[in-house]
């Protein structure tokens, strides 16, 4: 594992083709930096889901605008901050507390977050006063156990 | 350029369709545009083979959610089949495995329309 603080960062196009481009950066960084397979993909598919959320939600498609991501590396946790200047959102009303009843609705569309929640450790967003959103991801290198036994 | 893609096999009044590659908010309409051409034929007893799919999204699990309540008005069902452990794992952490059934071989999947 990587004991300084390191910095990663991909400006891109708010394109939807563009999720793959963003998915091989993400999980190249985290496999360099040595998580294993699993936990690559799952860092994968969380920043992915942000990523889908900004093009399609915060953007709605307008594929002039820009995504940006970037990727910090301290002696414990992984942190990628996805940003946009686009329309925010309220988090709390998109939560989604019980799949089983979701899934029972059919309902279509919205697990983006719900996923982002199951896959990393942490997830929060912010709507800043400087016009930009701010989805920040955490994935620590140690499980949450084995951090707290310390 | 897209690294998916969708082929459909018919075989009497089952149809399999077989997904490739990744599918995401970019690919999932190539895969809806396939279920759409089934239910519009009229033929809703489908079965998706997911042995070669390396990736899934929530928009990709979003098209099956589109689907299923229609497919299933009009008697049919979409079954899954052969999904690798990754692609398994992202379907378990949505509890698909409640709303779905998932089987690992795809003549399963088949056998179970026909013995139904």
């Amino acid at each position: 594992m990587v004991k300084s603080t390191k910095s990663y960062r991909l400006k891109i196009p708010s394109q939807k083709d563009n999720l793959e481009v963003i998915r091989n950066f993400v999980s190249g960084v985290a496999k360099k930096v040595g998580f294993g397979e699993e936990d690559v993909n799952k860092i994968e598919l969380a920043v992915d889901e942000a990523c889908t959320n900004v093009i399609e939600h915060a953007y709605q498609e307008d594929e002039s605008q820009d995504i940006d991501i970037a990727i910090k590396i301290d002696y414990q946790k992984f942190t990628v901050v996805v940003t946009d200047r686009g329309k925010s959102f309220k988090m709390e009303e998109v939560e989604l507390p019980d799949m089983k009843a979701y899934l029972a609705e059919l309902r279509v569309g919205g697990l983006g977050i719900y996923l982002m929640k199951q896959l990393m450790d942490e997830v929060d967003y912010q709507s800043r006063p400087d016009g930009k959103n701010e989805v920040r991801m955490v994935k620590y290198f140690l499980k949450k156990e084995k951090r707290s036994k310390k | 350029m897209s690294d998916f893609e969708v082929k459909r096999k018919d075989t009497e009044d089952v149809s399999v369709v077989y997904l490739k590659g990744y599918l995401d908010a970019h690919t999932a309409h190539e895969f809806e545009k396939a279920l759409q051409e089934l239910v519009d034929e009229n033929r809703v007893r489908i079965v998706v083979n997911l042995a070669e799919l390396s990736y899934i999204s929530s928009a990709g699990l979003g098209v099956f959610m589109g689907f299923i309540e229609d497919v299933r008005k009009k008697k049919g069902d979409i079954k899954l089949a052969e999904p690798t452990d990754r692609v398994f794992r992202v379907l378990d952490l949505l509890g698909f495995p409640a709303l779905y059934e998932i089987f690992k071989q795809e003549a399963e999947a088949i056998e179970k329309y026909r013995s139904s």
